[in-house]
């Protein structure tokens, strides 16, 4: 093939090509690669926010196609904005039956929400879901245990929106409606059951951990800190949320905290970073956890989302148990669905990314009051 | 280009003929080891293709018992956890744990399904390592070699013993103990650092971090050098210890001129030992003053100025918000 005098040289010449083939073939990949990613951009790009003093590490990052592609629920909220009453209006407490919330709103800002509420939470069920299919004349009767639900929600909305303003608008007006846990769905994707003890054949601290479960975050954490710290003790006490001991030095104190708290706290710390789609340094200077003087201004509206949610829990949520048929109690317990940060942060800062959801419904921000329309009046003349 | 293909980290020139079965002195240690040995290829790729005869002892036999006897009460648990299902157990198996008994129980001896296994298999895990050092020891008393493998051996069971022992009696509860399980003892670890406000201000944990990382260090500059000058004889090390050559010499050349110092080739190996043998001493210290003398190392640290504070202001209003950053209003609106 090749003339002879190739084959003679190379017979005379024995080149071993295969190292230099190599080092050059590995040598030229790797500039290949780094110049692709110099010239084109990394592909997994991130960005960060800073949360902390520079040279502390405290940041929290994602990659910049999640923040792009966004929360897909928001494109679905559906919102129109109130009417402003007249004079003299008649309200709906007085033309319906039954009217034990909402009663204060005249007709066209009753239907109005009744309508959005229907979008938000049983969009493919319509009124039907809470009302029945009977005629519309029998839409005052609770015979659906989902309208007296419903009934229950919406003064826990509206009692989040007037009395909780400082976590649910800590930074901007942003509230919270139907939508910010339904999404779309008559059952919340986020809600909890009690499901500890996890693990069969044991008792105490080994009982309830060293699971894959939906709650432990698929880590080996405990599984039972969302009832631990979340539901009130039968004296109407919560559990302390301790980690730490304040003195350097030991001073064994009634109340210290042992480890095993501190391994509940810390799935439950786990389960903050994974509902709000942030890390430990996005509230705490993870240097010192405890200290009150290196958290961010996270920390405290955090804090307050404990509160609140176990205020929910103990007024709106564990109440309706006996409201409830059996197919929507827990699987374990029979218990009734409860909510957490997951059930409307759903993974974002603010759920849904921060959208003002309560701007158009003053209906929901207060509780039992007159709703303030005093922003559409300007529109409306 | 000879000098090419020796360069490999894999054994180039296998030796596979009649077994070597080793001596058998005054001590008969003929009698209680394994009658054959074979030879692997691929065992001859990493070291010496020999494999066997193997010298178990009274020692090698209570601990690999006792030590099998752990091993399946913990997997025999793990498996009651999952209500002996097979597929969950496999499935479970890197989270599932066998946990010490739950602090109500102090040191007391606690039911056997809240802890009660974790103490009775503790006990073997304890005799079966004890005997594996009386192992090494005895091993290289009928050698006629010195106890130093046994010494190191003993400052790994040290902080063995500080976790599981030493700790929890002195902290007067079981609870105190690490679990037995793959994610479950990483937890623990975690959990005891941010308990005692992070053992990273534990100067004892630094000092034994140090020793760790310096072992890795010394680890690799040693046999860098030994590989670098065995074209020499470095290889020889116990010849070139009593009977100093070019290779030595060259080795320290190296290092003296590069940093000023070098160590003998005796010497090299007492650093390496020491290094090695203090990771674990200074961290059983670390641990053992957790919680029972000190209970919070970063306020520790602050009050020995060990900790710096931040000087000025955190300055929130300039690090941006999450409009910024995915939300969906603009800055603070």
């Amino acid at each position: 093939m090749f003339p002879k005098w190739f084959d003679n040289w190379n017979r005379d010449n024995p080149t071993n090509i295969f190292g230099p083939a190599i080092a050059v073939g590995v040598a030229g990949s790797a500039v290949f690669v780094a110049a692709m990613i110099i010239g084109w951009g990394q592909p997994f790009a991130t960005e960060s926010m800073q949360t902390g003093p520079r040279g502390t590490g405290m940041h929290v990052q994602e990659f910049v196609s999640h923040l792009e592609a966004g929360d897909p629920t928001v494109i679905d909220y559906y919102q129109d904005e109130p009417f402003v009453p007249e004079e003299g209006e008649e309200l709906a407490g007085d033309i319906y039956e039954n009217v034990q919330v909402l009663g204060n709103l005249t007709d066209a800002n009753f239907n109005r929400l009744m309508t959005a509420i229907s979008l938000w939470v049983a969009p493919d069920e319509g009124c039907a879901y809470c009302h029945g299919d009977g005629d519309i004349s029998t839409y005052g009767e609770d015979t659906l245990y989902t309208k007296v639900v419903a009934r229950a929600m919406i003064q826990m909305t509206q009692n989040i929106n007037q009395n909780w303003a400082a976590h649910v608008q800590a930074n901007a007006e942003v509230g919270v409606t139907c939508y910010t846990c339904h999404r779309g769905q008559p059952v919340p994707n986020n809600v909890w059951f009690r499901v500890s003890p996890v693990n069969s054949n044991v008792a105490g601290w080994s009982a309830n951990q060293n699971r894959v479960t939906m709650v432990s975050n698929f880590t080996s954490l405990p599984s039972d800190y969302l009832e631990t710290y979340l539901i009130a003790n039968e004296d109407g006490s919560y559990n302390p949320i301790a980690v730490h001991d304040l003195q350097s030095r030991v001073q064994q104190q009634p109340g210290d905290p042992l480890i095993q708290q501190t391994e509940r706290t810390y799935g439950f710390m786990n389960y903050f970073a994974n509902s709000l789609g942030v890390n430990c340094v996005f509230c705490h200077n993870s240097r010192a956890f405890y200290d009150p003087g290196q958290v961010t201004p996270q920390w405290a509206t955090a804090s307050l989302g404990i509160i609140m949610v176990q205020e929910m829990i103990s007024d709106y949520l564990l109440p309706l148990h006996d409201v409830y048929p059996p197919e929507r109690l827990g699987p374990v317990y029979g218990d009734a669905p409860l909510a957490a940060c997951r059930t409307c942060h759903q993974g974002y800062q603010q759920p849904m990314q921060g959208l003002n959801v309560i701007r158009n419904y003053p209906e929901l921000a207060v509780v039992d009051g007159t709703p303030d329309y005093s922003a559409f009046e300007a529109a409306s003349q | 280009m000879a000098y090419f293909e020796y360069q490999n980290i894999f054994t180039q020139v296998q030796v596979q003929a009649e077994p070597e079965m080793g001596m058998d002195n005054e001590n008969n240690m003929g009698l209680e080891r394994t009658k054959t040995a074979t030879f692997s290829t691929l065992v001859g790729w990493l070291g010496n293709a020999q494999l066997g005869p193997v010298y178990l002892g009274w020692a090698g036999l209570v601990s690999l018992a006792t030590g099998l006897a752990w091993f399946n009460i913990v997997g025999f648990n793990m498996l009651a956890q999952v209500d002996w299902s097979i597929p969950e157990f496999v499935r479970q198996l890197f989270w599932l744990a066998l946990e010490p008994p739950g602090p109500e129980h102090g040191l007391s001896i606690p039911p056997l399904n809240d802890g009660g296994w974790y103490i009775i298999s503790s006990f073997f895990l304890l005799v079966s390592v004890m005997a594996w050092w009386l192992r090494t020891y005895l091993l290289a008393e009928q050698h006629k070699m010195g106890k130093h493998i046994a010494w190191a051996f003993l400052a790994a069971i040290w902080l063995f013993l500080v976790l599981g022992l030493f700790r929890p009696i002195l902290m007067g509860s079981w609870s105190e103990a690490v679990p037995y399980g793959i994610f479950p003892h990483l937890d623990w670890t975690t959990a005891f650092s941010i308990r005692y406000g992070n053992l990273y201000y534990n100067p004892f944990h630094a000092l034994s971090i140090v020793f760790l990382y310096g072992s890795v260090l010394l680890f690799a500059m040693h046999g860098a050098t030994i590989l670098a000058v065995s074209r020499y004889g470095g290889d020889r090390e116990l010849e070139q210890i009593y009977d100093r050559g070019t290779a030595s010499e060259r080795a320290g050349l190296f290092w003296r001129w590069t940093m000023g110092f070098n160590a003998t080739m005796e010497g090299i190996h007492r650093w390496a030992w020491w290094f090695a043998v203090l990771t674990p001493i200074t961290g059983g210290i670390g641990i053992l003053l957790t919680g029972t003398v000190v209970d919070n190392w970063f306020i520790w640290a602050i009050e020995h100025n060990f900790a710096p504070d931040y000087l000025g202001a955190y300055g929130y209003e300039a690090f941006g918000t999450y409009g910024d950053f995915g939300g969906i209003q603009a800055g603070g609106e």
